[in-house]
C-alpha cells in the first residue's frame, strides 16, 4: 500500500456566490468570513466587531442561515452560498424593515445596523407571529452601545405588523 | 484580534481524517462547527499547526430512530437538534433545550459534537446527556466504541476521548411514557453561558411519584454534577412541599460550587436550590399532582 503525504497548506482556493455572483479566490486559511467579505470583495456593510463571536455586528447567511461572519473561515466556504446586507439591500427584500428602522430612529451611531436587519429579516422570515419578547429574544446576541434597543423593537414589531396585514386570504378568480 | 496563522485542510471521509490527522501531528485540531474553536483562536488561546475541517463527512451526519433509541450525528448543529420532530417527540429534553443555547447565529453553525468535545461545564449538552443516560460513540482508526454520559466528561473542559480519536455521534434512549424531563437556567442575559443550571430526568410510578431522579447541574464544577444525595431525598415518595424542601437541604451534600466572576459559592449553591425547586414544581404541575 502506497501512503499518501498531504502537504498542508496555509491558505485554500475558494469559488462561492456571494449575493448571487460567483466569487474564485485564494484565501489565507486563518482569514474569517467578514475579512474576506470586507478586504478581498470590498462588500464593508458587513461590520468587524468584536471579531469573536459576542456582538453580532458581523452577521451574515450562508446557505440561507444567519452565521456570526468571524467564527467562519472563508476556507470553509467553498461552494457555499453567502448573502450579506448589500444583496439584501439590492433585492429589496427588507425594503421595509430598512424603512421602518428609519422612521423610528432605529439607527444611531449605525454601526450595529446591518448586524440587526439581518437577525431581524430572519425571524421576519422564520417567526411572522412574533411579538416584542420574541423580538428581544432574537436580537439579544446582537449589541446595540447606543443602547437603542427599544427603537429596533418598535421597527421590527411595524413591519411584523405590516406584513401580517398583507396577508390576504385565497379568494377564487372572478 | 486575527486568528494565529495556520494551515487548513479538509477531510470527507473518515478514513482520510485519521490518516491527515496522523500526519498533522498532535498540534492539529479539528474544526467542526468552529463556534468556540475559532473564538479561543482570536484570542490566541492556542495555536494549532494545522484545523482538519471534518464538516464534509457524511458519516457524522443524520439524526436516525433506531428500536430504543435516537441516534444523533455528531455534526449535527444545535439549530437542526431543536427543530428535529423525532427528537422532540422521544427526547424532548433536547427540544427544551437548544433555545437556551447561545444565539440563534451560533445555533446554525455550532455542534452537538463539538459541545460535548470540548465540555465547557457550564454548557447544556453535557448535563442533558448525563441527566438522560446518553451514549457517546466515539472513532478512531482502531474502530469504534462506546462511552456512558457519565463515564466521558473527566473535568473542566477534559473528557475520556483518546488521542486522534473523535466523537461520531450520540445514541439517546427513547423518553419512556411514565418519564418526564426539564431544563433550567440562571443567565444574566438569554444566551450567556448559564450562573447555574439544571437538567432533570424523573420517572414516575403509577401514583406519580418518582422512583427515579436524575439531576444534573452546570456553571457550578469542572463538569456536569449529578447530585445524588439529592436524588435520593426526592426518591421514593410523594413530592411535597417538606419532600422539595428536604431535597434543597440535601443538594449542600453534593455541590460545592466555586465562586466565579458570577458571585460567591454560597450564593450559587441558594440559585442551584431555587432551580432544584422551580424545576420540580414545574414537572409536578404538569402532573397535576402537587400537593
Amino acid at each position: 500500500m502506497s501512503i499518501i503525504v498531504t502537504s498542508f497548506q496555509s491558505y485554500a482556493d475558494i469559488s462561492l456566490s456571494v449575493n448571487g455572483e460567483l466569487v474564485s479566490r485564494r484565501v489565507e486559511a486563518r482569514q474569517h468570513l467578514i475579512d474576506f467579505l470586507r478586504l478581498d470583495l470590498g462588500l464593508t456593510g458587513s461590520h468587524a466587531g468584536c471579531e469573536h463571536g459576542v456582538c453580532g455586528a458581523c452577521t451574515v447567511r450562508v446557505n440561507g442561515s444567519i452565521v456570526r461572519g468571524c467564527l467562519v473561515l472563508a476556507a470553509q466556504l467553498d461552494g457555499a452560498s453567502v448573502e450579506t446586507i448589500e444583496g439584501l439591500t439590492d433585492a429589496g427584500s427588507i425594503r421595509d424593515l430598512q424603512e421602518a428602522f428609519v422612521q423610528h430612529n432605529a439607527a444611531q451611531c449605525g454601526f450595529c445596523t446591518p448586524g440587526m436587519l439581518m437577525v431581524t429579516a430572519d425571524l421576519c422570515d422564520q417567526n411572522p407571529q412574533a411579538n416584542r419578547a420574541d423580538i428581544r429574544e432574537h436580537i439579544s446576541g446582537n449589541y446595540c452601545r447606543c443602547t437603542g434597543y427599544q427603537a429596533i423593537v418598535d421597527a421590527v414589531e411595524t413591519v411584523l405588523d405590516q406584513r401580517r396585514s398583507k396577508v390576504v386570504p385565497c379568494k377564487a378568480t372572478s | 484580534m486575527k486568528m494565529p496563522p495556520f494551515a487548513f485542510v479538509k477531510a470527507h471521509d473518515l478514513p482520510t481524517l485519521f490518516r491527515l490527522w496522523e500526519q498533522a501531528g498532535e498540534d492539529a485540531r479539528l474544526l467542526a462547527g468552529g463556534q468556540t474553536l475559532l473564538a479561543t483562536l482570536a484570542f490566541r488561546l492556542s495555536e494549532p499547526s494545522v484545523l482538519i475541517d471534518i464538516t464534509g463527512i457524511a458519516a457524522l451526519q443524520s439524526i436516525v430512530e433506531q428500536p430504543d433509541s435516537i441516534r444523533v450525528g455528531a455534526l449535527t448543529t444545535h439549530a437542526a437538534l431543536g427543530a428535529d420532530l423525532l427528537l422532540r417527540q422521544h427526547v424532548p429534553l433536547l427540544t427544551q433545550a437548544v433555545p437556551q443555547i447561545a444565539h440563534a447565529a451560533i445555533r446554525n453553525r455550532g455542534t452537538i459534537g463539538g459541545s460535548l468535545a470540548y465540555a465547557d461545564p457550564a454548557a447544556e449538552l453535557p448535563a442533558c446527556c448525563v441527566a438522560l443516560d446518553a451514549t457517546i460513540i466515539a472513532a478512531s482508526k482502531q474502530g469504534e466504541r462506546r462511552i456512558r454520559a457519565s463515564d466521558f466528561f473527566t473535568g473542566l473542559l477534559t473528557t475520556a476521548l483518546r488521542e486522534n480519536e473523535l466523537i461520531m455521534a450520540v445514541e439517546f434512549p427513547k423518553q419512556a411514557p411514565n418519564q418526564r424531563s426539564a431544563l433550567l437556567e440562571i443567565a444574566r442575559r438569554s444566551g450567556d453561558y448559564a450562573i447555574a443550571g439544571l437538567a432533570m430526568r424523573l420517572t414516575v410510578n403509577a401514583d406519580h411519584h418518582p422512583d427515579e431522579a436524575r439531576l444534573v447541574f452546570f456553571g457550578v464544577g469542572d463538569g456536569p454534577v449529578r447530585a445524588k444525595a439529592t436524588e435520593a431525598a426526592l426518591t421514593g415518595q410523594a413530592i411535597t412541599a417538606a419532600s422539595i424542601a428536604a431535597a434543597q437541604i440535601a443538594l449542600s451534600d453534593d455541590l460545592d460550587p466555586l465562586a466565579d466572576l458570577h458571585g460567591s459559592g454560597a450564593m450559587k449553591l441558594q440559585l442551584c436550590r431555587t432551580l432544584l425547586s422551580r424545576i420540580v414544581m414545574q414537572v409536578m404541575t404538569l402532573e397535576k399532582v402537587i400537593a
